[in-house]
Parts: structure tokens; sequence; C-alpha cells
């Protein structure tokens, strides 16, 4: 069976951080990247799924939207033994929202036409939860979001999922392949790439392909964005907490007295 | 194109608090948007809950009859593009709810719809305005959506008022074919498991989180609670890499907490566990991440690595 995983690199703040004087952006300086933390159980979920296939012709595909940066995200993947990967990018795409990431993606999942799309259920960064569907969407795939369980039953193309609800309630559905399912964090225990592999994932194919070798036309990409960012701010964060300093010592018997006062109230 | 459409969510049922918020909402940027507001429900049960939508603000209540007897997100999917097509909203509201997130951005995908995500603030200028977080919540975004005839938006949970009662909407149905849509086979519902304790009846909670850093430091920790005389609870990662069982856990896809204390030993605050815990009485937060969420939810706070403060606690409280 063939799987196609799309995966993000993410953007991380440090702690101290300055916005562009602009207001649409943060200092690239300020910000480390990294896999998200999500991608790495959907690509677990399919590595497990491509090795207990049996026969051939059997392929976990990862794919990315991102400058050449996110090629590490790329190489981790391939790494932990994904068997080749897809990098998408067009200057286009600098700053895409959602919908033109979705928009790009699907033209490499269209191309690829696999049994199964993986995605995370979101990303650290931008949260949106949304990447997985609008895919799904363009692409006309059926799916499920939030998926906390993946049984696949191979004769039938048909996988059987959990659900997870709001309050810890869980759904159980079926779903038949070609399909498309948004994987939560914990479904699996992802593996880490031993140091051999994380040498030989360079030798691995990584495709860089533009919009345009896509049949995609940048500007119709552009047009599918969503939304404009107006500005970037500091979140009014309202009253805040009142912050405790001093040692830990001093820090921990502000913390006892007052437990003690709410609770004794 | 006109009006907002408000589109409820029910389970089970029953109807879920969020579609009161999202009407809340929509009376705000009803006048910018022209006036209407009409509040939609699908569902093979549509009927029952058109008179609990009749909420001040509402012009009408639109049921969807639906095949389904529970939510799928392809029949769903296809109502609410039907309804964007009868009722020619210029803004769509729904809740950023794990239903909605199966079938709403697939909808604004196709149809090339103004679109975001668990928006937090919404408003009017010369067209819809939305406020989200960017950068794991540390930062805001304002956008607007130029050149969108339809704007759809998914509304974080418990921010926006829920609309008072007292509206009289007359209910129409509105007739879309959703036959041989579904996509989905449901199974069947399971409740998470029950678990040794009930977190929500607890009224002093001390929660762990990523911060703990390991699973041979839970011990220290369910210790600590107990010198305390607190419950132990914990946040998402914590049950996802298997060190405690789910019934512990508090947020989104856990249990929702009012504890008289809540305090959170190296939680960040990720959107899904402030849902759980936000009206707590008391929250106190013990970060090293001085730009960590929990501050923006907590009435008091400590940048401090929370080992060392774990060490004096233990001491102090012998």
């Amino acid at each position: 069976m063939k799987i196609v995983v799309a995966v993000k690199q993410v953007a991380a703040l440090d702690e101290e951080f300055e916005l562009l004087e602009d207001g649409t952006g943060v200092d690239p300086d300020f910000i480390e990247r990294d896999v998200n933390e999500w991608d790495t159980f959907s690509l677990e979920a399919a590595l497990q799924l491509r090795d207990s296939a049996g026969g051939e012709g059997n392929e976990v595909v990862a794919i990315t939207v991102g400058d050449e940066e996110s090629e590490e995200g790329l190489l981790s993947c391939l790494a932990k033994g994904a068997d080749r990967a897809v990098r998408v990018w067009d200057g286009a795409l600098e700053g895409a929202d959602v919908l033109a990431v979705a928009r790009a993606l699907a033209a490499v999942v269209e191309r690829e036409a696999p049994e199964l799309v993986l995605c995370g259920v979101q990303s650290s960064d931008a949260v949106t939860g949304s990447t997985g569907t609008a895919l799904a969407g363009y692409l006309d795939l059926p799916r499920v979001a939030v998926v906390t369980q993946l049984d696949w039953d191979a004769a039938s193309s048909t996988a059987t999922v959990q659900r997870e609800l709001e309050g810890g309630l869980i759904e159980v559905l079926r779903i038949r392949a070609p399909a498309l399912l948004t994987i939560q964090t914990g479904i699996n225990e992802p593996r880490y790439a031993t140091l051999r592999a994380i040498k030989q994932a360079r030798e691995k194919p990584l495709e860089v392909v533009g919009l345009g070798e896509l049949g995609l036309d940048p500007d119709a990409v552009q047009a599918a964005a969503g939304s404009r960012l107006v500005e970037l701010a500091t979140p009014d964060r309202g009253a805040g907490a009142e912050m405790l300093d001093g040692s830990p010592s001093a820090v921990a018997a502000r913390i006892v007295e007052i437990v003690r006062d709410r609770m004794s109230g | 194109m006109s009006g907002v459409l408000v589109i409820a969510e029910t389970r089970r049922g029953e109807l879920r608090e969020v579609s009161l918020e999202l009407i809340g909402a929509a009376r705000e940027v009803k006048d910018g948007a022209g006036g209407r507001l009409a509040v939609a429900v699908i569902g093979a049960d549509a009927e029952q809950f058109a008179g609990d939508l009749a909420r001040e603000g509402v012009d009408e209540v639109l049921t969807v009859s639906a095949p389904t007897e529970h939510f799928e997100a392809h029949v769903w999917q296809r109502a609410l593009e039907g309804l964007i097509e009868s009722e020619q909203p210029v803004l769509v509201l729904l809740g950023h709810t794990i239903d909605s997130l199966g079938f709403a951005p697939a909808v604004a995908a196709r149809a090339g719809l103004g679109f975001a995500s668990d928006a937090v603030k919404i408003g009017w200028s010369e067209g819809p305005r939305a406020c989200r977080g960017a950068y794991g919540d540390k930062l805001q975004a304002e956008l607007e959506f130029p050149g969108k005839a339809c704007t759809l938006l998914t509304l974080r949970p418990g921010i926006f008022p829920v609309a008072t009662e007292g509206g009289s909407a007359p209910a129409r149905a509105v007739s879309i074919d959703l036959e041989g849509l579904a996509r989905t086979e449901h199974v069947e519902f399971v409740e998470a498991g029950a678990g040794d304790v009930d977190i929500t009846k607890a009224e002093f909670l001390l929660s762990i989180g990523r911060g703990i850093e390991d699973k041979d430091n839970i011990p220290r920790f369910e210790e600590l609670a107990e010198k305390f005389g607190a419950t132990l609870s914990v946040s998402r990662p914590i049950v996802d890499a298997g060190w405690m069982p789910s019934a512990r856990q508090v947020g989104q896809s856990g249990k929702t907490v009012k504890p008289r204390v809540y305090l959170a030993l190296g939680i960040s605050g990720a959107v899904q566990h402030l849902a759980g815990m936000r009206t707590a009485d008391t929250i106190i937060a013990v970060n090293t991440d001085p730009e960590a969420p929990i501050f923006g939810v907590a009435h008091y706070g400590a940048v401090v690595d929370l080992f060392a403060v774990a060490d004096e606690l233990e001491q102090a409280l012998g």
C-alpha cells in the first residue's frame, strides 16, 4: 500500500522575540524550526501500516510545503523510515494560509494517488486544525478528523478508527480507502531515528517541485488563501497573573499560603 | 449576499453549549453583515432544537433533516454547502469543535470562502475581521478576508457570550438532498475509562504536565499531592506518553474541572488544556517559560524551575 504523510516544519518562538516593524511577522532570528509534534505520530502510524502490509510496492511518501529550511523535517521523516519525500515550493507560497497550503498539497497527493493520506490533527504553531480536512475537500476524499486509534483491514481496504470527541467521548467508525485521516497525539509511540539512519536519509529520494510542475497557477494558489494578515500583536492577556518573585523557597512559601487561604474559606 | 448564518451543534440528542455562544458572537456583527441572523441545525432530530435556538436577536431558525442518526462529516458538508447556496450569507459561524474540524475546512476549500479557524474575537470593518492565535497562541493575528463574498469562521468555545433566551424566531425547514452521501459508517460511541478517581469532584488539583520530563518523576508528584491534600491531575502529553490514565486528564478531550485551587506545574497551557480548567476559582502556575499561555489565565504565576519549587514544597509541608 502507498501512504502519503503531509508534514510541517513548524516555527517556535524564542522566549524573547521581536516583531518585524510592519507588524506582519516575527524577526526570523528569534524563530526555531522543528518537525510538528503531531506529524511524528502520523508518520509513525504510516510506517507501522506499511511494515505490516505484505507484498511488494508498499511505500510511505512524506510531503511538505515549505522553503529550503523545511527540508530538515523531511530528512527526519526519511531517517525514521519514509521511503521518499517531496517538497513543494514557490515564492507565491511565502506566508501562505491553510487553504493555499492545502491547495498545493492536493496537487502532490493527486499525482501520488495513495490509498491513505495521513496528516497531523494540527500544527503547534498555526493550530488551525484544518489543513487535513481542507486537503480532503480539494480532493473530494472521505476523511475522519482527530483519530486516536487506527486498525487497517487490507482485504477490504477499510480502516476502523476511533475519533476523539470532547469530554472523553469516543466514536468508533469505519471508512474505506482511499481516504484521509488526521492523527491525534498519543495514538502510538513515535520512533527515534538511529544515527546511521540519519546519515543514510540523505541518500533517499527528496524531490523539490514547483507549483508549475504540478500544473498549478501560482496566482490561483494565492487566490485560494482564505484570509489576509492585517497585523500580528502580543495578545491582551487581561489583568494577567500576579507574579510570585524570589527564590524557589519564597515561591513555595507563597504557594502554601495561597492554597491554605483558598481552601480554608 | 448578506446576513450571518450560525450552524448549531448537537450530539446524541443534546444541544451543545457552543451553539449559544455562536449566536452571542453573531449578534455582535449582525448589523455590519446586513442585519439578518439565521441559525441552522442539521440532524435527524433537527426540529426538536428549534425552540431552544430561537434566542434573542435570532431572526430565523432553519432545520435541515439529515438521514444519519449521528453527525457524519460528509453529510454535514453537503448540508452546509446547500445552506450557503440557499441562504447566501456573508458570514458563517461554527464552533471550533471536533465535529467542525471534520467538514468546515472542506466546505471553505471547495467553495473558495474566506476562512479562519479557532477565532477568539470577531468584528466588522467593511467586511468581517477575526483574531486568532499565532505561533502557538503566543501572538495574536488579526485577519481580513478581502474579495470573499462569504467567509466561514470557526470560533473557539468558551470565549463568546451565551445568547440570552427570549427570542421568538420562526422555524423553517430547508430541504437539502443528503441521501447516500455518508462516507463513514458509525459503529458505536464509547465513554473513556472511568478510572480510579473523579478529578471533576476534587476541590484542590495539583496538575502536572510535560515539564516533569520523565515517567520516573510521577511518584514524586503523587506523594507531593498527597502531602498537600490535593488530587493529582495531568495535561495531555502525560496521558499520550502512557504515564497516567486518561481519567486524570484535564482539557478539551479530557475532563473539565472547576476546583477551588488549580496548581499547575510544568504545564504551558495549550488551548485544549485551558478549555478544561480556566474557570477554576484560583489558578497558580509554575513554568520556566515567561511567555507560557497558562500565565494568561492564572491568578498567580511563578517563572521558576518546577523541581526546585517541588523540593521546597516538600520541605515546607514536612
